[in-house]
């Protein structure tokens, strides 16, 4: 084991012991470079250095904490993937009275916006809770304020274009020279709320979870502890989203699901939940 | 054997020399009395006694044809698992996947999450996802920000592989138009790894081998069709 291993292997055992948050249980490659990136932006040299400043210093480790868990992501990235659930997942959803949607790995919110104006467009928001969970505080902050970047904003309506949006990106935002703000409107019915995915269990029962590009950082294990979170926390025949170059198959709930939209990664979730009466007369 | 001699009696090029060296242009414009250098650091990377376990290529612009003159160039138990990174626009398309296996006796897929690195296969970056290589010989994915522009990016591939296989990997720069793969070359160099260009005289945009050579991080400066000889000699003596 070379030195920088054993000063990986020592920062992410202090900041276990300190917060609580396992990053072993991720895979190693992403959080080393994660880590030199945000070394870079320190004064410090090594990254043995960050880690009196995980024990001691809580700001300096919630700039750090941030590098290494929050991804940059973009207003209806994928568009293709948007375009799918408007044209195939939408129509099965406006069948129900009351829908619950979990962002699962929201990040900074750019994903939620997405699905919000998705929502408002077909016209299910007012039925809809979206829940949006990171286990990152700051950047669930950042998720709430709905402020994004103006610089990006050409990009983000490019994306919105192409996944069918039915007017124009500019229509749910002010702009001024630095930034967009989204209309408050749209997270009127959006719950934000810190769940640690390693940790924590279901919350309340969902039609629609959305969890693309957080799996692929994770190990084997914690892949599949969080899909069976997943698998749990669904109604039957409730859809799970996932990256485009993540699958369930070879995952301990593969037998859960089956392909709804192969090529968007979108499944449906065959696993019966005993209903309450059942629960109550299972023989023990 | 004096450097002078060398030279003069063909076993080797300057250019190579320079290269092999190590030296950037400046150190060797520098180079007050080069000809009694010692002629060990010549063959300081010569093959013998290597044995090397993956093979990494980066490329852009021009490089599905190189990539196809070097993938059906290669023996038919090529027995290194090759990775690469080919620049491509964000939305996914089998067309590469499947122009590259038409050309190839190994096996040809795009990364999936978790794909364990095994001979005999060719593992392609999909399109907006960078490639990374775990130090237990897994592939993994991010969708991290763009490295030169560029994701995937072949500086993401080349350091992670050379921090997890240091001196037993080889890395290939190709043709193409920006420095991707410069920082990873240097990286590849620092962990004892071997590193091939293809010559910039050769490539159909220059721009991206030129760059490691130019910081004097290239081992071997080849056409495409001696980058596939290269290799196949490698795995014979490998063995």
């Amino acid at each position: 084991m070379n030195i920088e291993q054993i000063e990986i292997n020592l920062l992410l055992e202090a900041i276990y012991q300190r917060y609580g948050y396992d990053y072993r249980q991720y895979n190693q490659a992403s959080i080393e470079r994660r880590v030199k990136h945000h070394l870079a932006k320190t004064e410090h040299n090594t990254i043995a250095d960050l880690i009196p400043d995980v024990i001691h210093n809580p700001n300096a480790f919630n700039a750090l904490f941030f590098d290494i868990s929050v991804t940059v992501t973009e207003i209806f990235r994928d568009p293709w993937f948007f375009r799918a659930l408007r044209e195939k997942v939408i129509p099965f959803l406006e069948t129900f009275p009351f829908i619950n949607v979990w962002q699962a790995g929201c990040a900074t919110g750019e994903e939620v916006i997405s699905l919000a104006i998705l929502l408002q467009e077909e016209g299910l928001y007012n039925r809809t809770r979206i829940y949006a969970t990171d286990f990152n505080d700051a950047a669930l902050e950042t998720a709430k304020s709905r402020i994004y970047s103006v610089e990006k904003i050409k990009e983000y309506s490019s994306n919105y274009q192409k996944s069918g949006g039915k007017s124009s990106l500019a229509d749910y935002y002010h702009a001024n020279y630095h930034s967009a703000i989204f209309d408050s409107a749209l997270f009127k019915n959006i719950t934000f709320a810190n769940h640690n995915l390693a940790t924590d269990g279901i919350f309340a029962e969902m039609h629609l979870i959305l969890c693309r590009n957080v799996l692929i950082y994770f190990n084997r294990d914690l892949q599949n502890r969080v899909l069976s979170v997943f698998r749990d926390s669904l109604r039957y025949n409730g859809f799970l989203c996932l990256g485009s170059k993540e699958t369930v198959q070879f995952s301990s709930v593969q037998q859960d699901f089956v392909d709804f939209s192969v090529k968007e990664k979108i499944y449906q979730c065959k696993s019966r939940k005993l209903s309450t009466k059942e629960l109550l007369t299972e023989p023990h | 054997m004096q450097i002078q001699e060398a030279i003069n009696e063909g076993v080797v090029d300057r250019t190579t020399l320079r290269s092999r060296l190590f030296l950037t242009w400046r150190d060797w414009s520098n180079l007050e009395d080069w000809t009694n250098l010692k002629t060990a650091n010549l063959f300081a990377n010569n093959t013998k006694g290597m044995s090397y376990e993956l093979v990494v290529i980066g490329t852009s612009a021009g490089g599905l044809n190189a990539l196809q003159k070097i993938l059906s160039g290669l023996a038919k138990d090529f027995n290194l698992p090759i990775v690469i990174v080919q620049h491509r626009l964000p939305v996914a398309d089998e067309f590469m996947v499947f122009t590259l296996q038409e050309s190839c006796d190994l096996q040809v897929k795009e990364v999936d999450q978790s794909d364990w690195i095994e001979p005999g296969w060719v593992y392609l970056a999909p399109a907006n996802y960078h490639v990374l290589v775990e130090r237990d010989k897994q592939l993994s994915l991010s969708i991290d920000e763009k490295v030169c522009y560029s994701r995937p990016s072949i500086d993401v591939l080349f350091e992670t592989a050379a921090n997890a296989y240091e001196h037993r990997l080889i890395g290939i720069i190709l043709t193409g138009a920006n420095q991707d793969g410069t920082d990873g070359m240097i990286k590849i160099k620092e962990k004892g790894g071997l590193t091939l260009a293809q010559d910039p005289e050769t490539a159909e945009v220059e721009v991206m081998p030129r760059a490691p050579i130019e910081r004097g991080v290239v081992d071997e400066i080849l056409s495409l069709e001696a980058i596939a000889r290269y290799l196949n000699r490698i795995i014979q003596e490998n063995r």
